[in-house]
């Protein structure tokens, strides 16, 4: 089991190189000036060549990165051109909004999606499977902001149950905080209620194809016992790995929801940090966002050997 | 897998395609849109930037009063209403199905065929896959919207600069596949044949090995354009996409946001619109790898 362990974390180290590298990268091969930018424009060009320098923008691309990484590896992230804060600051100040957000959209995901992929297996072939099935091909067509804008048209201008936007913090009290908390979730869900349920349908159709389900039901188990002991549990690994390949596209939508519910979260704060060309911000977002995706997957593969004990490389 | 099973399997492969009924309800409502996005100047449209700042955020099925080229007073229907500037929401809806379709059908073709030659490459030549591999696994890495998001603000926003940065996200995908088709063929022995005979290694990829990553490619090429299509929606709705002005359903439903609580046709029409187009390539997509690739089947 050690050697798995060391073996999948050795793997990762050269993803998240990489991605250091690209995320680098990316501001450098932009057609803007980064001076320039912080100088405003009405700056004279020697005020820019000083900014220039200041940053360290006029040495090799080389050391640049090295000065970068150094920082970087350091917590510091720079300061942002727009808030004129320091990024680091900024994330921690919106991080408890985004994390709420994706967290509980996990857990609805799961409660909603794992039982309804479970009886479209179990029925395999019959309406319940097609509804659950056609429900998922919708999941993954409608875009996020559309399954927002009306869930809040229903539930909060139509019936008025639920708050429109916004955001109201875990300390300031929890109903308030889950109820505007519940249709983002909702929204966000969908897709990814779609990809778990079909990964379940799936994995759970193999597994009760086994020999040992048979016995199961050969000595006498009930249909129940059978499909949460034996058939759920051999079917956890797929189902926890797509948990793992969603988290890119939770991001996504956690960009978006963010947006259409106006919540003060990182997905807003990118959108901001984008359309304000704060480069130093969305250059953190796009590392923090991209390093956290890389360690659920890491985290998610390391976990196998808990639900599996025959993943022992 | 031989040439000779692809060539008399083609036309029972055309048989169960006309037969699956995803396949076809998916088709017919991309013809409906292509259909809507082509003839959109005769579908009783004006022009859908034409800004009329007298009839602003109408209701749909509100009577203008317009001057047609000659002078003559017309009375136009409103169907979906108007935006804030006054335009005929009807008009952007119709002329948007062209962006769209464009986008995804021109994100997929390149990406399929960037990514095609690099997991070739990467494939075949042991030296060169280690370097391709791990720049794909990078990108991939990074999550999509986020790439493409950051993509568009450093390079500028237009049209072309978002079929490069959302073909940038799908590439690695593709690569990916084809690699790994590649890497299980050519351990084949018709592939050592092919090899011991001297056949050329382009005429090898070209003719031997390439034609085993078509038929999951067509099924990958079909949901790159449904994801292409949702993300463009996505970057013009955020205001990073194409210019404002552009109709595009993002950039409707963009300009829909202000008024949402008031207007929410504004936000649905284009969003009805896209749901449905991206439904219809995944449902064709669906019954395609139903098809074409029974083993994916199993996977998804």
């Amino acid at each position: 089991m050690f050697r798995y362990i060391s073996k999948r974390i050795f793997a990762t180290v050269p993803v998240m190189v990489m991605v250091v590298v690209l995320v680098f990268l990316m501001l450098r091969l932009s057609a803007a000036d980064p001076a320039a930018i912080i100088a405003g424009d009405n700056a004279t060009t020697e005020q820019i060549q000083d900014i220039r320098v200041k940053l360290g923008l006029d040495q090799p691309v080389l050391v640049q990165f090295g000065a970068w990484l150094t920082k970087v590896s350091t917590g510091n992230l720079g300061e942002s051109f727009f808030f004129k804060k320091q990024v680091s600051e900024l994330i921690l100040d919106r991080l408890e909004p985004t994390l709420s957000l994706a967290l509980c959209t996990i857990i609805l995901s799961v409660l909603i999606a794992v039982p309804l992929g479970v009886l479209a297996a179990y029925y395999t072939g019959t309406w319940i499977d097609r509804v659950v099935m056609g429900l998922a091909v919708l999941g993954f067509s409608i875009p996020v902001f559309v399954v927002g804008y009306l869930l809040m048209y229903v539930f909060s201008i139509e019936l008025s149950w639920l708050p429109v936007q916004g955001y109201q913090r875990l300390s300031e009290g929890f109903w308030g905080w889950l109820q505007k908390l519940l249709l983002p979730c909702f929204a966000l869900s969908a897709v990814y209620c779609a990809l778990i349920a079909r990964i379940t349908r799936t994995s759970v159709q193999e597994v009760l194809g086994e020999d040992y389900i048979r016995t199961a039901h050969a000595k006498g188990l009930t249909n129940k016992i059978v499909l949460m002991r034996h058939a759920l549990r051999n079917a956890a690994v797929p189902i926890v790995t797509v948990i793992g390949i969603g988290i890119a596209l939770l991001i996504g939508g956690v960009v978006v929801t963010e947006s259409v519910f106006s919540i003060p979260g990182l997905g807003r704060l990118t959108v901001d940090a984008v359309l304000a060309r704060d480069f130093p911000t969305v250059q953190a977002l796009v590392l923090l966002f991209s390093l956290t995706s890389v360690m659920v997957n890491l985290l998610i593969d390391l976990s196998y050997t808990l639900f599996d004990p025959r993943i022992r490389y | 897998m031989s040439a000779v099973n692809a060539s008399s399997g083609r036309a029972s492969v055309w048989r169960s395609l006309v037969r699956s009924p995803s396949v076809m309800v998916g088709a017919a409502i991309l013809l409906c849109v292509l259909f809507i996005g082509l003839a959109a100047p005769f579908l009783h449209t004006m022009s859908p930037d034409e800004i009329n700042p007298s009839v602003r955020n109408k209701l749909p099925g509100y009577e203008s009063t317009l001057r047609d080229d000659e002078g003559n007073k017309i009375q136009f229907v409103h169907l979906m209403g108007t935006d804030s500037l006054g335009r005929d929401i009807y008009s952007r809806v119709v002329f948007g199905a062209r962006v769209s379709l464009l986008i995804g059908a021109t994100v997929a073709v390149m990406s399929a065929l960037i990514g095609l030659i690099l997991g070739l490459l990467a494939g075949y030549f042991r030296w060169l896959d280690a370097i391709v591999m791990r720049v794909m696994d990078g990108l991939m890495a990074i999550p999509a919207i986020l790439l493409a998001l950051s993509m568009v603000a450093l390079l500028n926003a237009g049209l072309s600069t978002v079929i490069l940065a959302i073909a940038i996200t799908e590439i690695p995908r593709v690569v990916r596949l084809v690699r790994s088709v590649v890497l299980s063929v050519r351990e084949e022995p018709y592939v050592e044949a092919a090899i011991s005979v001297g056949t050329p290694t382009p005429v090898l990829l070209v003719r031997h090995i390439l034609p085993n990553t078509i038929a999951p490619l067509i099924v990958q090429t079909t949901y790159i354009a449904a994801h292409a299509i949702l993300v463009e929606a996505v970057l013009s709705f955020l205001g990073v996409g194409i210019s404002p002005e552009t109709p595009t359903w993002g950039n409707i439903m963009a300009e829909g946001r202000a008024m949402f609580v008031l207007l929410p046709h504004n936000i649905f029409f284009p969003g009805v619109f896209l749901a449905v187009t991206v439904l219809a390539v995944n449902l064709f997509g669906d019954g395609l790898r139903d098809l074409l690739d029974p083993r994916m089947r199993k996977r998804l």
